[in-house]
């Protein structure tokens, strides 16, 4: 049974998305909007985090050498200035928080198929507010690049 | 009926005329004239109505010799029923001539603005108007405007910006005031929009004001409030607010909340309506969505939990939420302790939920009122000058589009609406960041009213700006400016607007503007044809002549939506003081309440918004909404509390608040040149509770420092019974009339240290939460 190897994706994903979002909240304090809600961002999918550790108790974590560890994202490096480097860090998170969203459906997949009913309340929780953060992400994209791509000297 | 003309300063609300719930108000004409005339003196009386507050009292202005030399209120106006508070009285027409009013443009040589042509002036700003155009394109302009204007004025306003220049980005200090009132009523109930009236005073049997001290906001109205619970069967009285108001202390229940942690409250009043069993099923069930979810967010909010984060007793919140889950007709009123504060948009929300929840809406005395901060702040958001679409549009809805472009003649895409518009804080960004290079304000003082002034003041005067303001005097921003050109304001010009409850008023001519002082109207006008903006067809954009055009343009975009204004004419304003929107072409009556038949506007082809994810501010999205299916419903939205973002620690260990005083407008542009108001309330003061003074050993009368992360300001204590841990300033006193550096040696805006912040939803600066450490001036931290 290969769940407890996606489990161990999701929950590297979501940790690779909190650290993103606090460095991107430190790197852009300039744009209140963008610190705080990367805050509060990051605390949700470190949440989430801890609510998917019952189900890691109970399948276990993947093995380090296994296949779909190959599959784990890259954080961001380091995060970029200015308004050209904010785009594209928003943009780097939109990726990362994409990568945890089609987790969640694999695992809702196989909650479901399980059928493991804790699981997929934790999916139901969690997902729903992923979907949020990227529509969030998306919406602070559309009314930067405009601006960041015309405008900017 | 009485006459009465006493001193509005010493008695700000007058005498009581008592009366029972669903009695008549008793008219009470108030009345100021200059020194030594009387009525019988006056030339003349013009039709208008107050701009000193939303409230919108009807009012005649008394003409003399071509001067304006008094007011008097009209007793036929529903609104006041003759009655005027101190700004109105004293300020409305001394603050207007005043001898330092900008008489001719000013532009800038150096260091200096020196007076020039309308033509040189307007030349100017058309050159560098084309050339970022030419170079950059429309997103290199701004129009950054008030909530004082007349709808033609915004209205032109909003077609010059976008359809003429194209632009998203354009705001008001509307963004200050009223924004979150906006929102919520969008979010709640699918468009702005306010569901009931002033009338409701007179009918409601309970009454709760959040965050809402309308002794001192609104004072005709807390008359009004004040006759109801001087009469027989008076209503009850809820009051949140960290201070000990007037209003607070005739409260049956005050809660006196922490700053910042408004929605902790609210959720846990929810909670207790949905626990107590105190809703309508019925009504519920057929009328709303999502009460499941919002059960959820409230379920964690027990009285206690509340009472710890907001630092109130649990006892008066059961109290509180007992009040409103068994009045018959509660009535609640929201202003700006709710808006200006963290979780601005969710926690007004809860407002509506809370009457949704017990189909407490569109019945006389049983209603809401999401308050406005400025007179003509509904008009700002109806005409679209502050980033709305021009008659509730929705931005995301194509159809919208094609109706607006289709008014103006132009290419739907002429018309930005790839994203949400652009709000004044992150307007002022780009401006930072020098993306945008010309900015155009008009009426209203950035300088003193935005957040975090030492940054606001380096931004309007860098050298990449192009700083056109538009003004009665040479406020703080105009002396920042490349240009400034003079404006004629109330009693100088005619126009309409609508108060806090969809009164439409017009306000006629007067007398003449001083010297070569222009109106709003024919300034954006004048804009637009040099510009030489037209339609598609070649024809010029804007052919209106003069304010009645604008006016039955406005009409005609109107037409359909919720703000109706098709059976609204110049003429039925000149007969009736004060008409309700919507009125369609043929009805004769004022709509007094909205959502009487429980159906919303939520309908998504008819909707101004999708709406948002109250906690990020996210949009929901076309798909997402419709298959929510609201069909007219209301939504019950909310979201889980996050507190404040910059609470109290051990360097800066209080809560800072902002607020009105009772005799000032704003910056005080008219205001602090009205001498009774300049005499009531001349300077800067803080308030603090006795407890943290004494822990300072700090007395009454003793200069302090309040300092922020951002900035510092200096001022003598005032011990009052505001919440132990809160400290206070009124946001009034600017620079304009303190000596050369006073914003370095001695400051006294309260916004030298607010935070730049905003609501997720709203995009409203969040004045209400920062945290400040208080010391003896010139003494160490």
């Amino acid at each position: 049974m290969k769940l407890p190897v996606y489990l161990s994706l999701l929950v590297e994903s979501e940790r690779t998305l909190a650290r993103g979002y606090r460095q991107v909240a430190q790197a852009h304090g300039d744009e209140p909007d963008v610190h705080f809600l990367c805050l509060t961002l990051a605390g949700q999918c470190e949440t989430h985090v801890r609510m998917l550790q019952p189900s890691l108790d109970r399948y276990g974590t993947g093995d380090a050498g296994d296949e779909p560890e190959r599959l784990h994202a890259d954080g961001l490096d380091e995060a970029r200035e200015g308004p050209l480097g904010l785009l594209r860090d928003l943009q780097d998170l939109y990726l990362l928080a994409s990568l945890v969203d089609v987790t969640w459906n694999m695992i809702k997949q196989v909650a479901q198929a399980l059928p493991d009913r804790a699981l997929l309340k934790v999916v139901t929780d969690c997902d729903k507010q992923t979907g949020v953060q990227l529509r969030w992400l998306l919406g602070r994209m559309k009314q930067a690049a405009p601006q960041v791509l015309i405008a900017v000297k | 009926m009485t006459r009465e003309q006493s001193d509005r300063v010493k008695d700000v609300w007058g005498s009581r005329s008592p009366f029972d719930r669903g009695g008549q108000w008793d008219v009470r004409v108030d009345v100021a004239l200059a020194e030594g005339l009387s009525e019988a003196d006056v030339d003349g009386w013009v039709r208008s109505a107050c701009v000193l507050c939303s409230n919108g009292c009807g009012c005649d202005i008394a003409v003399k010799d071509g001067r304006m030399v008094g007011i008097r209120g009209r007793a036929d106006d529903a609104v006041n029923r003759g009655r005027l508070g101190p700004k109105g009285l004293y300020a409305s027409w001394q603050g207007m001539s005043a001898p330092d009013r900008l008489t001719t443009p000013l532009i800038r040589a150096g260091d200096d603005l020196v007076p020039a042509s309308w033509d040189d002036a307007m030349d100017r700003i058309v050159q560098r108007s084309r050339a970022l155009l030419e170079e950059t394109g429309p997103l290199s302009h701004a129009f950054y405007t008030s909530g004082q204007l007349f709808i033609e004025e915004y209205y032109a306003l909003a077609v010059v910006g976008k359809a003429g220049v194209g632009t998203p980005h354009m705001d008001g200090n509307t963004r200050l005031c009223t924004a979150t009132a906006a929102s919520s009523l969008k979010e709640s109930f699918g468009a702005d929009g306010q569901p009931a009236c002033y009338d409701d005073i007179d009918e409601c049997d309970a009454l709760f004001l959040y965050g809402h001290n309308m002794a001192a906001t609104q004072t005709v109205l807390w008359s009004r409030v004040l006759d109801r619970l001087e009469g027989p069967r008076p209503p009850r009285l809820v009051v949140v607010d960290p201070r000990e108001t007037p209003v607070a202390r005739r409260a049956d229940v005050h809660l006196p909340v922490r700053p910042g942690t408004n929605l902790a409250l609210m959720l846990a009043l929810v909670r207790e309506v949905l626990e107590n069993g105190w809703t309508d099923d019925d009504f519920i069930a057929a009328h709303t969505i999502g009460v499941d979810e919002l059960r959820a967010h409230a379920s964690e909010w027990t009285p206690e939990r509340a009472a710890d984060v907001c630092g109130v007793d649990a006892r008066d919140i059961r109290k509180a939420a007992r009040l409103f889950g068994t009045a018959e007709r509660p009535l609640s009123t929201v202003l700006q302790g709710v808006y200006q504060s963290s979780q601005a948009t969710a926690s007004a929300c809860q407002v509506n939920n809370l009457h949704l929840l017990r189909g407490k809406i569109g019945h006389p005395g049983a209603g809401l009122l999401q308050m406005n901060g400025q007179p003509t702040a509904q008009n700002n958001r109806e005409c679209g000058a502050d980033g709305d679409l021009p008659g509730f549009r929705n931005w995301e809805n194509g159809e919208h589009i094609a109706e607006l472009a289709e008014l103006w003649g132009v290419d739907p895409l002429k018309i930005p609406h790839w994203a949400d518009p652009t709000h004044a804080m992150q307007l002022f960004r780009f401006a930072e960041q020098g993306s945008i290079r010309f900015l155009w304000i008009s009426a209203t003082n950035p300088a003193v009213s935005l957040p975090q002034l030492a940054r606001i003041r380096d931004m309007l005067a860098s050298d990449g700006l192009f700083l056109v303001v538009q003004d009665l005097y040479l406020t703080e921003t105009a002396e920042l400016a490349d240009v400034v050109l003079p404006a004629a304001g109330w009693g100088e010009k005619t126009g309409t607007f609508t108060n806090a409850e969809r009164t439409v008023h017009l306000s006629e001519k007067a007398v003449d503007p001083p010297g070569e002082a222009r109106p709003d109207l024919d300034i954006f006008l004048d804009y637009a044809q040099r510009m030489d903006f037209r339609r598609d067809d070649g024809s010029p954009l804007l052919e209106w002549t003069g304010p009645e055009d604008a006016y039955r343009a406005w009409q005609e975009c109107s037409r359909g939506r919720p703000c109706d204004y098709t059976g609204i004419s110049y003429d039925d304003l000149r007969r009736e003081s004060g008409i309700r929107w919507p009125r369609r072409a043929g009805e004769s009556r004022s709509t007094d309440r909205l959502y009487a038949d429980g159906v919303f506007s939520s309908r998504a082809d008819y909707c101004e918004t999708f709406g948002h994810d109250l906690l990020t501010g996210a949009a929901v999205g076309a798909e997402a909404f419709k298959a929510l299916r609201p069909d007219g419903r209301a939504l019950l939205k909310s979201a889980p509390y996050a507190g404040p973002h910059e609470p109290p620690d051990d360097e800066y260990p209080l809560r800072f608040t902002t607020g009105r005083s009772v005799f000032h407008f704003h910056t005080r542009t008219k205001t602090g040149r009205t001498p009774e108001l300049v005499e009531a309330a001349p300077s800067v003061w803080v308030e603090l509770a006795a407890s943290d003074a004494a822990a300072r050993d700090l007395a009454n009368g003793d200069v302090v420092e309040v300092r922020s992360r951002r900035g510092r300001i200096v001022a003598p204590v005032r011990l009052t019974d505001i919440a132990p841990g809160t400290v206070f300033a009124p946001f009034h006193y600017g620079y304009w009339d303190a000596p050369e550096g006073a914003e370095q040696r001695h400051p006294t805006a309260a916004n030298e240290l607010t935070i730049t912040e905003w609501d997720a939803v709203s995009k409203q600066p969040v004045f209400k939460t920062a945290a400040v450490q208080v010391v003896r001036a010139g003494g160490v931290s």
